[in-house]
């Protein structure tokens, strides 16, 4: 994998945003039972936003589009989702290369999930979406390829649900945080998954 | 010059009456701003609402803003690098509740008091 084509970027803006869109009810189900009860509908707010700017986006260098999409997602979900997603594109974008193989991704994609640790101040097993984040980053490090990624991402919002959550809204419930599944790790895992079947259909497989 | 307020709630009603009780109570001696509400008019926070109330109520000795719940944080943290140095060092974000707290800052910061005295007034109203 050498960086990635303007059809690709194109692809999978448009799939994660109607990932995003297609589940809103589902994720706002989950946030209502242990957050606020905004969180698909501020997501949806925020990709159909990016989404709504494909074209000057597709144009950029993919870095830039990256940090301009993370920008958008600051300035239109609402909620703290918005500086957490938008943290994380924004610092992908700044630490990839134009012209990236898989261990640069890698790379750049562990610094976005630091860099949304320290924006959320949090760390793994709080019951987030950094849950799911890292288990990510090491899936890839790991070699998996991208069905393996995927699946991980499931699982690893899947291990989310017995969790007691300790960061964020969820953490003023306590023990009743305990046996539902984060909407932030849902979200992450639902387009880690639209983005392995995308970057699939364009026979990527993301060969260590 | 004093200490400028920055009340930023999910909700505009919660930002806006805590405001007007600032005005009341403490009166007109420091610039105060507002917002609340996501980029869609319904309950969150905007970072470029929240730019705009910075701007609004800003003062060369800082400005102390007032946040309630999570994302008003988080959006609020952005804002400001958003805004950057040499400003940045003047906005602190104080942990204190939303209403007491702007009260508290506001009367600090209507006797002239620094930013840094500004927030430790009003954190003194959390639990330790």
């Amino acid at each position: 994998m050498t960086g990635l084509s303007s059809t690709e970027f194109r692809d999978l803006v448009v799939a994660m945003s109607g990932a995003i869109a297609a589940n809103s009810e589902q994720l706002t189900a989950l946030d209502s039972a242990i957050g606020d009860g905004d969180h698909g509908a501020n997501m949806k707010r925020g990709f159909e936003a990016v989404e709504g700017e494909l074209e000057q986006l597709a144009d950029k260098p993919v870095p830039d589009a990256l940090k301009a999409a993370g920008m958008k997602l600051v300035m239109t979900v609402g909620g703290a989702s918005g500086p957490l997603f938008g943290t994380f594109f924004m610092t992908l974008g700044k630490e990839l290369p134009e012209d990236f193989d898989r261990a640069g991704f890698v790379d750049a994609f562990g610094k976005a999930v630091d860099a949304v640790a320290a924006r959320g101040k949090s760390h793994a097993g709080q019951k987030t979406m950094l849950d799911v984040l890292y288990p990510l980053r090491d899936a890839m490090l790991e070699g998996l390829d991208l069905a393996g990624i995927a699946a991980c991402a499931d699982a690893a919002a899947e291990a989310t649900i017995p969790m007691l959550a300790t960061r964020g809204r969820a953490s003023f419930l306590g023990e009743r945080s305990i046996g539902h599944m984060d909407p932030g790790a849902a979200s992450v895992a639902l387009l880690a998954g639209v983005v392995a079947q995308t970057l699939k259909n364009h026979t990527r497989n993301l060969e260590p | 010059m004093n200490v400028g307020i920055v009340i930023v709630s999910h909700s505009p009603l919660v930002a806006q009456g805590a405001a007007d009780m600032v005005r009341q109570m403490v009166g007109n001696e420091v610039t105060l701003a507002w917002c609340g509400g996501d980029p869609a008019g319904g309950l969150g926070t905007s970072v470029e609402a929240i730019t705009k109330a910075i701007d609004e109520a800003w003062s060369d000795a800082g400005v102390a803003v007032l946040v309630d719940l999570g994302g008003a944080e988080t959006n609020t943290e952005m804002a400001i690098e958003f805004i950057g140095e040499p400003r940045a060092s003047q906005i602190a974000i104080c942990n204190a509740p939303i209403v007491e707290g702007a009260i508290m800052a506001a009367t600090e910061a209507s006797g002239g008091a620094p930013l840094a005295t500004v927030v430790a007034t009003a954190e003194e109203l959390s639990p330790l």
